[in-house]
């Protein structure tokens, strides 16, 4: 321990101010801020503070996100492996994940977090940890046969365009990994919907005739499309289970409700996402759900709505973002309702849009302040009144 | 009661060194320092030379502004050191204590014969006024004005702090004395709040001629400024006058006994006190005259005050006018090993559930002073008003002072809260940060646009 210590304490000095490698300044820091909690003490106010940090409460989404990207690399191999009828056990289905899945990763953290050191570099920042739960989350919410160049374009947009020109990590507006699936989506469209761009491979045998293991071809009867794409009770009943297990094609971490409703209990449990929120955008989803149910705009009972596409993953993991939301506990239950009752509304009553919990997010995350902004207005009306009174 | 007003929100700080309530030695003091820094946007005007000799009670120091408001030596003896800073700022008038101590007589006087204008010149002329405090702003308070109410805590919430039960038990009589005369200066009556689950055990609920509340909750219950707001907020254009118990027992002796006598029983505390206790001085003795609780001030910091809002006064440095406690405890200037990586932190606090505290309630920490982190802009949003038992929005607040817009500043409740208030939201934040700097910034912002 004290041997690393002393190596660190060793290397510092050519990487401050002045140094030979002063240029990676921020770099440095961030590694060394990494390894050991700062020597630093409070100067004025509060002598002691508690020991919780910024770092603490972003791996802790990091870790709520694991189950869902597990099985998001699972459930690439084995839909990969049901589509080319091959019938590949465990080891197989998950070696083919990796290989699909660990690309989008590393293309994310390297260009995202590449960003922002330069960018915490030039302003003289510490680097914030605000990217590694949004270089988490990318990959997890695009189809797993995005290309590479395009992922990396649309995370430097997001990182650059959504958070960095507005000052990092804490000033952003919108929620930078939807922000970049955006970009995606409107960018790229043929990429990011229709049938065929959910099932890793099969873009790549459709253009050219080959595929990581074929067989003989895509199996008969092969449809790739997710719940989304024919929403109708008769389709989609005999795959409820499926749907809650998670075993149908989808952007890589949305599938499973189970492995993100692990990830839920984790960040409700720790305190670091906002229950208010996922609970008020469940029965906003519910009550829209419902309602199309009842007038007909739909066969579906309500509760499908929660269990298709990416409603779960976006009510638990990205409309909770402590930044992006709404920040007032009032606040926060009147956003969360609108988020889950705008994704169902777009999905049952836009035919262009077959999911809406990415416009909705990014929709709500735009009004946020100013949900805010009249929550706080009536509660110091309110105080006044009773001031007055008393 | 039937009206107490219970508050869920809040925080008591598991540290330990709780002095123990016996006390260890009475100080004899050696240098005591009278200190203008302990009075907000005070610029003193200074009334002796070094050399002068002076009686306790002496005043040394004066406001520029308002020059009757003047501050006295706590101790009589001589003048040895005036001690200036940048562009001469006076930082401290050094006092070497005479062996015995002789006190100006300003004559006992019997309160219910005088009138207000009577009370504030005695008052004013024993160097005891800056005892009073204004709010908004946390001032001393203006000596023409005539205020709202005057609020008065009897209890401390305040992590360590001195038991007011034991440190002012002697003082009953002052106090009553003090209320009496204070009662004079206003129309809104001296309000006094107490806590619920001790208010029977307390001698002063007996306290005659004051208005009495009783809260129930965590730190910060005990604030002055958090009883206000929900007795009666302060509205602009108010200012209400408040005063501590301690402060309220030295204007009473003023009254009795015609002397201006800060003596005090002062808690020392903190993880690094060695069997913390409490022991008899002044306000403005030494650090040094306490060394029977450290052994080695290596690495120590030395608190005036509670370790939420105390000032770093270093082991050369003296305690403040209003303060009867010391914290003692560690520097934290050691780097930690993937500290916030570790999946449990037993040695550590903290409030967060992604830590493990909560299982041990009972704990009591040896808290150091490492910042945990790095600064960072504010991320999460929940956490500061789980601490804050007003209905106010602390990071709107704070966000109108950085932005230094005072219309915003004033609608967020920038009359209703000083530093102290918000201490706790310091604590808990892990963006690290210096949020009581920041109403410090925004009160002297406020003080310069509307004074």
């Amino acid at each position: 321990m004290n041997g690393l210590r002393n190596f660190v304490d060793k290397i510092k000095p050519t990487f401050e101010k002045g140094g030979k490698l002063g240029f990676l300044h921020s770099t440095f820091d961030a590694f060394e801020t990494f390894l050991f909690v700062p020597n630093t003490v409070t100067r004025r106010g509060a002598h002691v503070r508690d020991c919780v940090d910024l770092k603490r409460v972003m791996i802790m989404v990091v870790i709520a996100l694991v189950p869902a990207m597990l099985f998001g690399i699972w459930n690439t191999g084995y839909q990969h492996s049901l589509a080319f009828g091959l019938d590949w056990g465990f080891w197989n289905i998950v070696l083919y994940g990796l290989v699909k899945v660990l690309p989008l990763y590393i293309v994310s953290y390297l260009v995202g977090l590449g960003i922002e050191f330069v960018s915490a570099q030039i302003q003289g920042h510490e680097v914030n940890e605000g990217y590694l739960v949004s270089g988490m989350l990318i990959p997890l919410i695009v189809p797993v046969d995005v290309p590479l160049w395009m992922l990396a374009i649309a995370v430097a947009f997001a990182v650059i365009i959504g958070k960095e020109v507005f000052g990092g990590t804490g000033m952003n507006i919108w929620n930078p990994a939807l922000l970049t699936r955006a970009f995606l989506f409107f960018s790229y469209p043929s990429r990011m919907s229709g049938d065929t761009v959910w099932t890793g491979g099969v873009t790549r045998f459709m253009n050219e005739g080959v595929a990581y293991q074929a067989g003989n071809g895509l199996v008969d009867g092969f449809s790739g499309a997710t719940p989304l794409a024919d929403p109708t009770l008769t389709n989609l009943q005999p795959k409820l289970w499926d749907m809650v297990l998670g075993t149908i094609p989808g952007s890589v971490g949305e599938t499973s409700v189970i492995a993100i409703l692990i990830g839920a209990f984790i960040l409700i449990w720790t305190g670091v996402a906002s229950w208010k929120i996922m609970v008020s955008s469940v029965v906003g989803g519910l009550a829209i759900g419902y309602l199309g149910y009842a007038v007909g705009a739909t066969d579906l009972p309500g509760y499908y709505q929660l269990v298709m596409g990416g409603f779960l993953f976006g009510t638990v993991f990205m409309a909770t973002d402590p930044v992006t939301s709404a920040q007032t506990e009032c606040g926060k239950w009147i956003y969360g309702f609108l988020v889950g009752a705008l994704a169902v509304t777009v999905r049952l009553w836009n035919p262009g849009y077959p999911e809406g919990m990415m416009l909705a997010i990014l929709l709500m995350n735009t009004f946020a302040p100013l949900i805010d902004h009249y929550v706080i207005e009536g509660s110091i009306k309110r105080r006044a009144k009773k001031v007055k009174i008393a | 009661m039937s009206n107490n007003i219970y508050l869920k929100k809040g925080l008591d700080l598991p540290i330990s060194g709780v002095a123990a309530q016996t006390t260890k030695k009475v100080i004899v003091p050696d240098v005591v320092a009278v200190k203008p820094t302990d009075f907000r946007g005070l610029v003193p005007k200074l009334l002796v030379r070094e050399g002068d000799k002076v009686l306790a009670g002496t005043p040394v120091l004066a406001d520029k502004m308002s020059q009757n408001v003047l501050f006295a030596s706590p101790v009589s003896g001589t003048v040895a050191e005036v001690v200036r800073g940048e562009k001469r700022k006076l930082l401290e008038v050094r006092i070497k204590a005479d062996e015995k101590q002789e006190y100006v007589d300003y004559g006992v006087r019997k309160v219910a014969d005088m009138t207000a204008e009577q009370i504030k010149e005695a008052i004013l002329a024993a160097g005891l006024w800056p005892a009073i405090q204004q709010r908004p702003y946390g001032i001393i308070a203006n000596p023409e004005a005539k205020p709202k109410a005057i609020f008065v805590s009897a209890f401390s919430t305040a992590p360590l702090a001195a038991n007011a039960e034991y440190a002012l038990r002697e003082d009953y009589e002052h106090i009553q004395t003090a209320v009496n005369a204070l009662g004079k200066l206003t129309d809104g009556g001296v309000h006094m709040s107490f806590n619920s689950e001790n208010y029977s055990g307390t001698p002063f609920h007996r306290l005659e001629n004051v208005i009495q509340h009783t809260f129930t909750g965590k730190h910060p219950a005990g604030n002055v400024g958090v009883q206000i707001h929900h007795i009666s907020p302060i509205q602009k254009g108010e200012t209400v006058w408040t005063v501590s118990l301690l402060m309220l027992a030295a204007i009473g002796k003023l009254f009795n006994t015609g002397k201006y006598d800060v003596r005090r029983k002062i808690a020392v505390t903190g993880p690094k006190a060695e069997n913390p206790a409490y022991v008899e001085g002044y306000p403005g003795i030494a650090m040094k005259d306490l060394k029977d609780f450290y052994s080695s001030a290596e690495n120590l910091r030395f608190v005036s005050g509670d370790v939420l809002t105390g000032t770093n006064v270093g082991v050369e440095g003296f305690l403040g006018f209003a303060d009867n406690q010391v914290t003692i405890l560690e520097e934290g200037n050691k780097y930690e090993l993937l500290g916030w990586a570790k999946p449990v932190r037993c040695s550590q606090f903290s409030t967060s559930r992604t830590y493990f505290s909560w299982l041990t309630p009972n704990k009591k920490y040896d808290m150091d002073t490492n910042l945990h982190g790095g600064p960072r802009a504010f991320v999460v949003n929940d956490v500061y008003s789980k601490v804050l038992p007003m209905d106010l929005y602390p990071v709107y607040l704070l966000k109108a002072c950085l932005a230094n817009d005072i219309d915003k500043m004033e609608k967020f409740g920038i009359y209703e809260v000083l530093e102290e208030d918000l201490a706790l939201c310091e604590y808990v934040c892990p963006s690290k940060i210096y949020i009581q700097q920041i109403i410090t910034d925004g009160i002297a912002l406020m003080l310069k646009e509307m004074c």
